[in-house]
């Protein structure tokens, strides 16, 4: 078990050390330490949407309704500010609805034993539905002066550091501390190992599942503020986008196994700088859009050719399949 | 008002009042003949309105407008919301043909996508106003706006504004897959083959996304902190843009200059911020209304669907530090809504 761990996440850190230093030799300006900050800072949002998935996923679950969780209770603060309400009283009501967002899921999943891609998918669209239908006047919610002074949370600098990379930061270090140093968090790995062993050993399994969704519902929110704070708008038809792909796959390149029970913040770390490295050398290169692409598809095919070459399926995922 | 003191007015009076005094009231107007055929050609008509998607500036500025010029005559207006998806709006046009309205007006998400259902409804009976974006077949009207001349026009200020600086400019496009990106571009390109000392840094589509638009232009900032202007294809997705302008402290330094329906929060608002320096609008109030006034005349005139072809390109507004305080440049949707 152990061993196989450590060479997934090798393989995408030697494809991070490659990729890097080729950028680094042949790309002017790519290694400079402004360069490195504007990398990390493009990035810290998905790192921090990584974060969230991982802890669902080591807990052998999915969250595809993470990308409403990130653009409708944020969009709502934007929007209940410009309708006039106060930032403390609309940040309450954001969190009121993602903590009651992640009971629905966690409740579906652990209670109603609903699989977790089809509760989540489907609750992702209710909450983006109601958002559309009856928070929002439009997709692009706008910054209103009653918001002056929140931007910090995802633009300038603390201590010379871009604040969204320092958000990031603060959720590692908080994702980590949860799963590695509470009882929760062991728990969280037992249940993903297996839960049902993990159950006739006396975990409370089914609270456990209900804390992962509401905890990776927070953190979801948490990135949106980021990302609205960064933008100064909130684009609520990112749920549309593809993000969640790139969220799933920041965490599977990373080398969290998506059969759970392994993997940390270390692997989303990785996943998230490999993914920042790419997108931020292919801008400075100015390569079309096709063409990132492109490269995007061939680089993730080769990390996952080269990791099933070397990590052939065992008997275990043949049972559970991936997910 | 000026008639008020003339000699033949008077006597006009006079001679009215002593009608009336006369046999009474035997004569109390004059019928205008051309208003009743008018309000019969309207009342009960069906006229369908199939957006790429509700719930933007762009498209609920249409739909308010039009609501407000057309309900009034007794017209039934009625939504087929094709919510980002191509096949979705197809799909609302072929079922729109089979229970024939009277007119639909339609915004296409592409060139190629509606055009043949276009041409189809109107073989059919129905008047197609196609607005904003274009398909390949040319129905009764377009209205809308000229994406070239945008591209063109935001390119002028761009290099005007790099006069005597680095010539550097970046480029943040649209979505690939839009005609009215690729249109944008064409006028981009236009104005630089005149202008051979501006130099292309980078030019790169952000898929009309705000935050792609900002990680594209930090890391092209990064890169060419001398960069004089940038050319951005949509001022919703270029609040990222300005957004990243304004973190690296280059405001006022670097000229952004950007397109949109001239809503007063996404666009004003924010030139008046200073994060635009140039929005290219093409005001959705009065696009609203040039259409409200085509479907008028189109179905009090009876003329055969399709036998007649026009456009109506819009006038562009510039919104710049000088008139974006003043009440006509930008408009309200909420007081359009009203």
């Amino acid at each position: 078990m152990k061993r196989i761990r450590f060479n997934q996440q090798e393989i995408v850190f030697a494809v991070f050390a490659l990729l890097f230093l080729l950028f680094s030799i042949f790309l002017r300006g790519f290694l400079s330490s402004d360069n490195m900050l504007t990398l990390l800072q493009n990035v810290s949002v998905l790192g921090i949407l990584g974060l969230a998935m991982a802890i669902v996923v080591i807990g052998r679950g999915i969250d595809i309704s993470l990308i409403a969780a990130l653009a409708v209770p944020p969009g709502l603060v934007l929007q209940m500010v410009q309708n006039g309400h106060s930032l403390p009283a609309s940040l309450l009501t954001a969190v009121l609805l993602t903590v009651a967002f992640g009971l629905v899921n966690g409740w579906l999943i652990a209670y109603a034993e609903v699989p977790s891609l089809f509760a989540t998918l489907a609750t992702g669209l209710l909450l983006a539905g109601l958002g559309q239908a009856a928070l929002f006047q439009l997709d692009v919610v706008q910054w209103s002066p009653g918001m002056d002074g929140f931007e910090r949370l995802g633009q300038g600098t603390i201590l010379g550091i871009p604040t969204s990379i320092v958000m990031f930061a603060i959720a590692c270090i908080v994702v980590a501390f949860l799963l590695r140093q509470t009882r929760w968090g062991a728990y969280i790995y037992a249940i993903g190992d297996n839960p049902y062993a993990a159950r006739v050993t006396g975990i409370p399994s089914r609270p456990i599942i209900v804390l992962q969704y509401v905890v990776a519902a927070l953190i979801g929110c948490f990135a949106g503020l980021v990302m609205a704070a960064s933008v100064n708008s909130m684009p609520t038809r990112i749920f549309n986008s593809t993000l969640i792909y790139d969220v799933i796959l920041v965490v599977v390149l990373g080398g969290i196994g998506l059969s759970g029970g392994r993997g940390g913040v270390l692997n989303i770390v990785i996943g998230t700088l490999l993914i920042g490295t790419m997108l931020n050398g292919m801008t400075i290169m100015d390569i079309s859009y096709a063409g990132q692409n492109l490269i995007k598809g061939v680089v993730l095919l080769l990390a996952v050719i080269t990791d099933s070459f070397l990590n052939p399926r065992n008997e275990e995922t043949a049972q559970q399949g991936d997910i | 008002m000026k008639h008020i003191g003339s000699p033949t007015k008077a006597i006009v009076a006079a001679l009215g009042l002593a009608a009336m005094t006369a046999p009474a009231l035997a004569q109390q107007g004059l019928d205008e003949p051309f208003q009743k055929p008018f309000k019969e050609a309207l009342a009960g008509k069906t006229v369908a309105y199939v957006p790429v998607a509700m719930n933007f500036d762009l498209t609920e500025g249409w739909y308010a407008g039009l609501k407000k010029e057309l309900e009034p005559f007794g017209v039934k207006f009625v939504i087929r919301d094709a919510n980002w998806n191509t096949n979705a709006g197809a799909q609302a046009v072929t079922s729109l043909i089979s229970e024939k309205p009277a007119v639909i007006v339609v915004h296409n998400p592409d060139v190629q996508t509606y055009a043949k259902l276009l041409q189809r409804a109107e073989n059919e009976g129905i008047y197609v106003i196609q607005i904003n974006m274009g398909s390949a077949y040319r129905s009764s009207a377009f209205v809308g706006a000229n994406w070239v001349e945008i591209g063109e026009r935001q390119t002028e200020g761009v290099v005007k504004a790099c006069e005597g600086k680095s010539n550097k400019i970046a480029i943040i496009q649209g979505a690939l897959s839009a005609a009215a990106s690729a249109y944008t571009l064409k006028g981009v390109e236009n104005v630089l083959a005149k202008h051979p000392e501006i130099k292309v840094v980078s030019s790169q589509a952000a898929d009309w996304d705000a935050a792609k638009a900002k990680a594209i232009t930090q890391t092209v900032l990064k890169q060419n902190p001398d960069l004089c202007g940038i050319v951005g294809f949509w001022d919703g997705m270029d609040i990222g843009t300005a957004a990243a302008v304004k973190e690296a402290g280059l405001t006022g330094k670097v000229f952004v200059a950007t397109s949109g329906g001239g809503e007063r929060k996404g666009a004003c608002e924010l030139v008046k911020s200073g994060a635009f320096d140039l929005n290219m609008s093409y005001d959705v109030p009065t696009q609203a209304a040039q259409m409200a006034g085509t479907i008028k005349w189109l179905l009090s005139s009876g003329v055969k669907p399709g036998s007649v072809k026009g456009s109506e390109y819009t006038t562009l507004i510039p919104i710049t530090k000088e008139n974006a305080d003043s009440q006509m440049a930008c408009w309200n949707l909420s007081d359009l809504k009203k």
